[in-house]
């Protein structure tokens, strides 16, 4: 025990010391939930549109100022045939034209139902659904103010609802998703890079000459950061739920635990790197492509898994960093109990006893 | 007087695959003596020398270093031997304080033998104004004497020195060899495998492994005569020429 306190007080020393590893645990989280939080946004913000009113009422105009006093549009122009259409999209600042039906007032009146059209530039697809929902929104929103009035009601046609996310706030898919990759980093390539380092120094040599053994090698180097991955995960959370108001529903103490399954399973990832390396180049690069790459691209964190092509669906399955989302997403923002994600820990756990097992038998090689 | 023997190999062979690195070698080391092992790169010395220190396992043969079996006894093996690496394996961004600490704890000394050793060795290597930085900031031949010394912490029985002078300027390296002297002249073995060929001439005995093979083994007085040479660089070119 007095050996293992030696060892990670040395190991800490390593980290305190070292202004790249101290810049990638600290201050990489905070600039990554910074940079997510407030720059890289799905959220929409004085969009421009056009407007093509072929019924030019009372009500239409009401929805136009409605739609220009929200902060998400502004009306950027006026058209008056659907040939200007094409051409108004092709000048590229104009992102969605509305197109509201001729006699839209009786229509409304009369039979209750009026059409409005909402052609969005698909170009960039996201955006599009994103100012769609939006318009919906806001026109359901006028709606329901109306048949207050009136005692009638008015009928719409699109029925859309968005489900834990009615404001499509970004701060909920990226909050999971930075911890995933922070988690993922911390504990996976520094644990990988301070390992293979030792070896390129020549300094694990002289450990497994000592009385140590080398599982306790292994154990006193990757505990730190165990405690420094924990660390860095409250640090987040807090952030995300102090400045981004990211919704906790469900039990912290789950949260708590299925993060330190998902940096257990990180870490089991990291000595599984630092087995096939020689040298903290090598053990950086796998680190960065094998890991971070499917982690940010691959497990959902950026890109919907649904609309991948099957193959890379397929693929999505053997990244631990997919579940973790699905897991911390359940419980954050669902209230998920362990009852609904019970699948999807086992998922977590095997994979994690797979690398545990892989790893200590490629180092036992290695030692031969 | 009957001297000691506190190595003794027999038949010790290592396969990897079908290559044979160490092809069943044989001999005998003595307490007390610096005992030099030669070869050129490849020869299989460094193969030979991670069985006796019990990191890797032979696949015939038998090592008994300091009374234990390196096959069956590696952890014993690792507590009665110390071990010094030609890339000086001290902690760059440790002071020198806390690199004796670290390796002291990890051959299990406690707290108050730590401190009386680190006040003994400072003293000793006249380190007492740098004791708090750290090693990364000494020059070569500092870091050098301080890893010979962390090596012998723990008062092993043994030390191998894996080319330990690589790199080092010729003055530096005699007073390194000053150190080993003293040290063999308490009483601790001295295992060394080196490149240079002076510095095989300080030994009192060598052996010269060439392909898995220990070709040659004496002092190097009776070796020089035996191949008829002026130095131990003439021996080594000698016994590698004859073998092509």
């Amino acid at each position: 025990m007095k050996r293992f306190i030696g060892f990670v007080k040395k190991e800490f020393y390593h980290i305190f010391r070292d202004k790249r590893s101290m810049f990638i645990l600290f201050g990489m989280p905070i600039a990554q939930i910074m940079l997510f939080g407030f720059a890289i946004t799905n959220e929409i913000n004085n969009v421009k549109i056009a407007v093509l009113d072929q019924s030019k009422d009372t009500e239409t105009q009401k929805i136009i100022q409605k739609i220009s006093n929200s902060s998400y549009f502004t009306i950027a122009q006026e058209i008056k045939t659907e040939s200007e259409i094409e051409s108004v999209f092709k000048k590229g600042e104009v992102k969605a034209v509305l197109v509201f039906e001729k006699d839209f007032i009786k229509h409304l009146q009369t039979q209750k139902n009026a059409k409005v059209q909402v052609i969005t530039d698909a170009t960039d697809p996201n955006m599009a659904n994103t100012i769609s929902n939006y318009i919906t929104s806001i026109l359901q929103n006028f709606i329901q103010e109306k048949n207050k009035n009136n005692k009638q009601a008015y009928q719409i046609q699109t029925q859309t609802q968005l489900f834990y996310n009615p404001a499509m706030k970004s701060v909920f898919t990226f909050v999971p998703g930075v911890m995933t990759v922070i988690l993922m980093l911390v504990s996976a390539m520094m644990t990988s890079i301070s390992i293979t380092r030792e070896k390129e120094l020549g300094t694990m040599e002289v450990l497994l000459v000592s009385p140590i053994k080398p599982f306790q090698v292994i154990i006193g180097k990757v505990f730190p950061y165990i405690f420094l991955s924990v660390i860095n995960a409250a640090v987040i959370l807090l952030l995300g739920y102090f400045v981004f108001e990211m919704p906790i529903e469900g039990s912290l103490f789950l949260l708590a635990i299925e993060s330190v399954l998902f940096i257990i399973c990180a870490l089991a990832l990291g000595i599984l790197i630092s087995t096939l390396s020689d040298s903290q180049q090598t053990a950086m690069m796998i680190s960065l492509f094998g890991l971070m790459l499917p982690v940010i691209l691959l497990s959902g964190f950026i890109f919907p898994i649904s609309s991948m092509p099957l193959p890379l669906q397929v693929i999505s399955n053997i990244i631990p960093a997919k579940w973790f989302i699905i897991i911390i997403k359940a419980i954050m923002l669902k209230g998920a109990s362990f009852s609904v994600i019970w699948k999807e820990t086992l998922i977590l756990v095997g994979m994690t006893l797979f690398f545990i097992v892989v790893s200590i038998k490629k180092y036992k090689i290695r030692l031969e | 007087m009957k001297k000691e023997k506190i190595i003794q190999v027999e038949k010790l062979t290592k396969t990897f695959g079908d290559f044979t690195a160490v092809k069943g070698i044989t001999f005998d080391v003595f307490k007390g003596e610096i005992f030099g092992f030669l070869g050129a790169n490849g020869a299989g010395k460094t193969t030979a020398m991670k069985m006796l220190i019990g990191i890797s396992n032979p696949t015939s043969g038998s090592a008994i270093v300091a009374g234990l079996d390196v096959a069956t006894q590696a952890d014993l093996v690792k507590k009665n031997i110390g071990y010094m690496s030609q890339k000086f394996s001290l902690y760059d961004d440790l002071t020198i304080k806390e690199n004796i600490t670290f390796f002291g704890g990890i051959y299990g000394l406690s707290r108050k033998q730590i401190k009386e050793k680190t006040q003994q060795l400072i003293t000793k290597l006249e380190m007492q104004n740098v004791a708090d930085n750290l090693v990364g900031s000494l020059p070569l031949g500092w870091k050098q004497k301080l890893s010979f010394s962390v090596a012998l912490l723990h008062e092993p029985k043994i030390v191998f020195l894996d080319e330990p002078t690589g790199g080092v300027d010729p003055i530096t390296r005699r007073q390194f060899w000053e150190m080993i002297y003293t040290q063999a002249h308490k009483g601790t073995t001295i295992f060394v495998t080196t490149h240079y060929m002076d510095e095989a001439e300080y030994c009192d005995r060598v052996s010269i492994m060439v392909d898995g093979v220990i070709e040659a083994l004496d002092t190097p007085k009776n070796l020089k005569q035996q191949f008829n040479v002026e130095s131990m660089n003439d021996v080594f070119l000698k016994l590698a020429r004859n073998i092509e």
